[in-house]
């Protein structure tokens, strides 16, 4: 089975897999993110569209408010 | 240096201090992240700080940042200026009372060495982050996420993804109405500093 990383986390990778589908995985509170998919910046336009190939390291930073 | 200069660096470790010294660091935003930021790289004798922020202090800031009661209605870079210049007149800063965009960032920090990012919005601090990476990727950037609240201080912690850093929780969202609170912003907000100087000084 092929696998990504998403953070420290292993998924099954699957055929045709997008960053939203990936970003619904983790489970996170709210929607404003940073992603990086073997170090390329993905902009949000692209999270629908875009998709994963196998063995991608997949960096989700989740940005909430305050400061 | 003049004697007062001296004076005030004479507790600094002479081995780092011309690369402070030579430093410039730019903060983005200057309300409960962003003044508390300055005010310990000010303190540290950061050559240069390069500041920007559209807003002006209220007195609901004052639960969490670096002004005084006298400087309401003030718009936040002068009020930080005066204070940076109270606590260490030695440094440069310079300040642009301006709302940041794409278009404004690559040019008022097209100098700096680090960016810290001190926004309080999420889409703000998204959009610093894609401008910066897609303009500066050699630099580092270090962005705060997840101050809100207090306590748990065993769940703050940083991230690095490439040249670009995240501190804090990284999932407390701010609750509606409320701000985030001093010691668990200003702690998050020293973890951005104390970060600028490892970068800085790596390798010494």
């Amino acid at each position: 089975m092929k696998k990504i990383t998403v953070n420290r986390n292993l998924f099954d990778w699957e055929e045709n897999i997008t960053i939203n589908e990936i970003i619904k995985k983790m489970n996170y509170s709210s929607k404003m993110f940073i992603v990086k998919v073997n170090g390329e910046l993905i902009r949000s336009f692209e999270y629908g569209t875009k998709v994963v190939p196998k063995n991608a390291k997949i960096n989700v930073i989740h940005l909430v408010s305050g400061g | 240096m003049n004697q007062k200069e001296t004076q005030f660096f004479s507790k600094h470790d002479p081995k780092i201090l011309p690369k402070v010294r030579k430093a410039t660091v730019g903060i983005a935003g200057v309300g409960g992240l962003g003044s508390t930021i300055a005010v310990s790289l000010a303190r540290v004798g950061i050559g240069k700080l390069i500041i920007a922020d559209f807003d002006k202090i209220e007195i609901s800031n004052l639960n969490r940042q670096q002004y005084f009661t006298d400087q309401i209605g003030k718009p936040k870079v002068i009020a930080l200026l005066e204070n940076l210049k109270k606590i260490n007149p030695f440094s440069e800063y310079q300040v642009h009372q301006i709302t940041l965009n794409e278009k404004n960032i690559p040019v008022i920090y097209k100098d700096v060495d680090i960016i810290v990012e001190a926004f309080d919005k999420a889409a703000m601090k998204k959009m610093l982050i894609e401008t910066w990476i897609t303009n500066f990727p050699d630099k580092p950037i270090i962005a705060a996420s997840g101050v809100a609240g207090y306590g748990r201080n065993e769940i703050l912690h940083t991230r690095k993804v490439d040249n670009l850093y995240i501190c804090g929780d990284e999932e407390t969202e701010l609750q509606e109405g409320m701000s985030p609170m001093a010691p668990r912003v200003g702690i998050v907000a020293n973890m951005q500093a104390n970060l600028v100087l490892d970068l800085l000084l790596k390798g010494i």
